[in-house]
């Protein structure tokens, strides 16, 4: 089966036949019984949306030829990830495209070409229908821009009450070429930092779109695949030693894991970060720091030094990499710890958090 | 950011920070030690540690972390206080975000939130208002902590309440004052402080009278000081000259916030709504006279403490707990036995590691291990 | 209690309760603006205030002349400085 190349963002539409089919309607327990009606709905709902051979078949697993992962590489990446964001609907995203993005960049951090997922729906029952069908739309858009696609899945309907509306996993397949290889521990001294962008939209997205702060911003999330991307990266420098999307948890989360994984420091500077000034505002109202705020659509790589110019200039020319910028570099010392060099000229550590982060009132 | 960046310019720091080695290298109080200058306010203490400042200043000197930090000075017994009223099954608990992590000597009200309490986060007290406006069937009981910076807003909720006829909303009253404090620490016979760098925020609703005496009785400079890196950089700098200079009065650098009155209006609304009660109980430095402030009887209707009974049992600290003399300067984080071994901020034993202005917690967050010193 | 950060008014939405939008770097809140208000500052007047956030609430104005007072006076730290290193330097006395 051959994959079509990742397409450019179109806007949602309602499938033919569909159209107001799933109004006024909601999940109920029949949805999840194995009987007609969750067959009707896997196939109205799913199977007619992501609308790929493999899925067509509606087999109990999806088959794919070997010959189709080895022309892409020698060793194959496998990956998932569940997604349970509240709420479901956010500036810029929506848990379909988190469930999509999520897992293709997991995949892409490896230097893995995304190819399939999975996708396991865990319903809650009183769902409305319409919200499914807005999700699983979502899921076609990104799998559309990312060049995946969704080749099986799994539908399952909880009592009221037993799930927070709606749970998606999914779990993906790709494959790495011959010669790429990345990993936390290759980092090395001297190497440089990069990041692909704006830091901690997703974060504050989320923030947001709770409600609960009553803040007013049009911040929106950065949820997108890091694919391409990373491909363009590659074609820089074959010899890229650490990927790492900068997902819970932020960059703090990401580096703190390569500099212990490496065993060695690393220096950021704090001054070279990327921030919009909104995400500036609203952590400087709340009392947050920016460098734990989750990010959807952020990547940051360990580069060898004599590389830095050739990959942010491969970074800043795609458009997951617009505002792409060198923040930090690896060090032999202090032994597994992040040091930040403070926009004021003092230097200090950043730390892993302890649970979440919440906003301060001193 | 307009009145921000211009305080964050890092430009101006080098030179500041050559007049404040210069000074301190002058000054002899005859001692045998750094000089010791005690930034009051949490807030200051978390600046001083985000930005690296310590290790921009001379060894001669040295900064003291002092107790200004409502949430790390919170008693055991008042957490268990708020997880009980949480635990009503009609309430919803409104409160700041920091608080929620305090451990009781049971659970904090992050744990009672887990086992079903309904513990809401709020940025306001006015949204702890509004929640009471949207759930008629529901008594939203609000959280309130701070010194005297917050005590206006709470006050203004709480009139605000009544003037709607708002009547399932209470406030439960942790809100404390900052010169018994201070004063506290100034009659402790270890004390080992020099000068202080004074809350800015505190100051410009209570203004700098209130100050006066720790100039006149204690003949110890105090500077009220913003929250930028250069303000607390300037604040050390006046601080210090004052001490070259045989001074000791009450200065303000925080001037563009600070009014010598401070803001009467909120004042005026403080005083409608609050009295001192007698003494308060804190973590760490036990109990103080006329040091926190309770609801007035003519608002005995908005007092959760009136509405609901609470254990309001005086639970000591953990025996190991040295949050008192760290609290006042007389030990650093470090040298307490706990530190970074049975007690840190996954497993906090005391106040000063709960919240991250907590001086245990940001030395440990943020600069437990030594640093080289930067080249300027 | 010490968490507060300057903004701009940029709308007074409910001048009977005294509320008002509030912008910090392109953030906007509803704040409460009671204690910046009184005779000489109705509630309407204080669009285009500068004023300190905490809470939700205006807690006073930025008194823009004692801001650019406070920098000047950090710039002239600064110069003195320097003054000072050139005289060292050219071995005069310290005046």
């Amino acid at each position: 089966m051959s994959i079509p190349p990742a397409g450019k963002m179109e806007r949602p539409r309602t499938i033919h036949g569909n159209n107001g089919r799933f109004s006024g309607k909601t999940v109920t327990l029949a949805h999840g019984g194995g009987g007609k009606a969750m067959r009707d709905l896997i196939q109205d709902m799913f199977v007619e949306r992501f609308d790929n051979p493999a899925l067509a078949l509606m087999e109990d697993q999806a088959r794919m030829d070997l010959r189709d992962l080895r022309a892409h590489g020698n060793r194959m990446a496998f990956t998932t990830d569940s997604f349970v964001v509240d709420p479901l609907f956010f500036p810029g995203g929506d848990i379909g495209t988190l469930a999509v993005n999520g897992t293709v960049n997991d995949l892409a951090m490896s230097g893995a070409i995304p190819l399939y997922l999975s996708c396991g729906f865990i319903l809650e029952e009183g769902l409305p229908l319409e919200i499914l069908e807005r999700v699983a739309e979502s899921m076609r858009l990104a799998c559309k821009a990312a060049g995946v696609a969704i080749v099986t899945g799994d539908t399952k309907v909880v009592h009221r009450g037993s799930a927070d509306k709606l749970f998606i996993n999914t779990a993906g397949i790709g494959v790495i070429a011959e010669g790429v290889d990345i990993a936390s521990y290759k980092a090395r001294t001297g190497d440089v930092v990069l990041a692909n962008g704006y830091l901690g939209d997703h974060g504050v997205a989320i923030l947001n779109a709770r409600g609960d702060l009553a803040l007013e911003t049009a911040i929106e999330s950065d949820c997108q695949p890091l694919n391409g991307l990373v491909q363009a990266m590659l074609a820089a420098c074959g010899t890229i030693h650490c990927l790492r999307d900068a997902t819970r948890g932020g960059v703090a989360a990401v580096l703190n894991e390569i500099a212990q994984s490496a065993g060695l420091g690393i220096r950021l500077d704090e001054a070279a970060i990327p921030l919009r000034p909104e995400v500036r505002g609203v952590c400087e109202i709340l009392g947050l720091d920016p460098l734990y705020l989750a990010n959807e659509g952020k990547l940051l790589a360990v580069v060898p030094a004599e590389y830095a110019d050739a990959v942010l200039k491969a970074m800043q020319s795609h458009p997951a990499g617009k505002d792409s910028a060198c923040i930090g570099e690896v060090m032999d010392q202090p032994e597994g710890t992040v040091i930040l060099k403070t926009g004021f000229g003092g230097q200090r550590i950043v730390d892993m958090l302890v649970g979440e982060q919440l906003p301060r009132i001193c | 950011m307009k009145y921000v960046d211009e305080f964050r310019d890092p430009g101006k720091a080098a030179s500041l920070i050559k007049r404040i080695e210069e000074l301190a290298r002058k000054i002899d109080l005859g001692q045998a030690r750094p000089l010791h200058i005690m930034e009051v306010c949490g807030g200051h203490t978390h600046t001083i540690f985000r930005y690296g400042i310590k290790q921009m200043l001379p060894e001669a000197m040295e900064l003291v972390h002092g107790p200004g930090c409502p949430v790390c000075v919170l008693p055991m017994g008042r957490v268990d206080d708020c997880v009980a009223l949480a635990e009503h099954p009609e309430v919803i608990f409104a409160t700041f975000g920091d608080a929620m992590r305090v451990p009781g000597s049971k659970k904090s009200l992050l744990q009672a939130r887990a086992e079903g309490a309904d513990v809401r986060m709020v940025y306001s007290p006015l949204d702890a208002l509004d929640l009471a406006r949207r759930h008629p069937a529901r008594e939203v009981v609000f959280f309130g902590l701070g010194f005297e910076t917050t005590m206006p807003s709470t006050a203004l909720t709480l009139l605000q309440a009544e003037r709607e006829g708002i009547r399932n909303f209470s406030l439960f009253c942790n809100h404390i004052t900052i010169i018994p404090t201070i004063k506290a620490i100034l009659e402790s016979p270890d004390l080992e402080l020099d000068g202080f760098i004074g809350p800015g925020h505190v100051s410009m609703i209570i203004g700098m009278q209130p100050y006066r005496f720790i100039a006149e009785q204690y003949q110890k400079p105090l500077v009220i000081t913003g929250f930028e890196p250069l303000d607390i950089l300037q604040g050390i700098w006046m601080v210090l000259k004052q001490l070259a200079e045989g001074r000791h009065e009450i200065e303000n650098q925080y001037q563009r916030i600070v009014p010598e009155e401070g803001n009467r209006t909120a004042q005026d609304a403080v005083n409608r709504v609050f009295e001192l009660r007698e003494f308060f109980e804190w973590r760490g430095l036990g109990s103080i006279d006329h040091s926190g402030v309770r609801v007035r009887k003519e608002y005995a209707w908005y007092d959760a403490e009136r509405r609901f009974s609470i254990p309001n049992l005086k639970i000591a600290d953990p025996k190991a707990c040295e949050c008192g003399d760290v609290l006042k300067g007389i030990i650093k984080p470090r040298e307490c036995k706990v530190f970074g071994t049975s007690c840190t901020p996954e497993t906090p034993l005391g106040a000063l590691m709960v919240s991250s202005e907590g001086a245990c917690a940001a030395y440990y967050t943020y600069g437990r291990t030594e640093i080289a010193k930067p080249g300027v | 209690m010490c968490l507060g950060i300057p903004g701009k008014i940029v709308q007074v939405t409910d001048p009977e309760n005294k509320l008002a939008l509030v912008d910090v770097a392109g953030v906007r809140r509803q704040i409460n603006i009671a204690c910046i208000v009184d005779e000489s500052h109705p509630a309407e007047s204080c669009v285009g205030d500068w004023v300190l956030v905490h809470v939700g609430f205006a807690m006073i104005r930025v008194d823009e002349n004692e801001a650019a007072k406070t920098l000047a006076l950090l710039e002239e730290l600064g110069n003195m400085q320097d003054e000072l290193d050139a005289m060292r330097h050219s071995g005069r006395p310290d005046a």
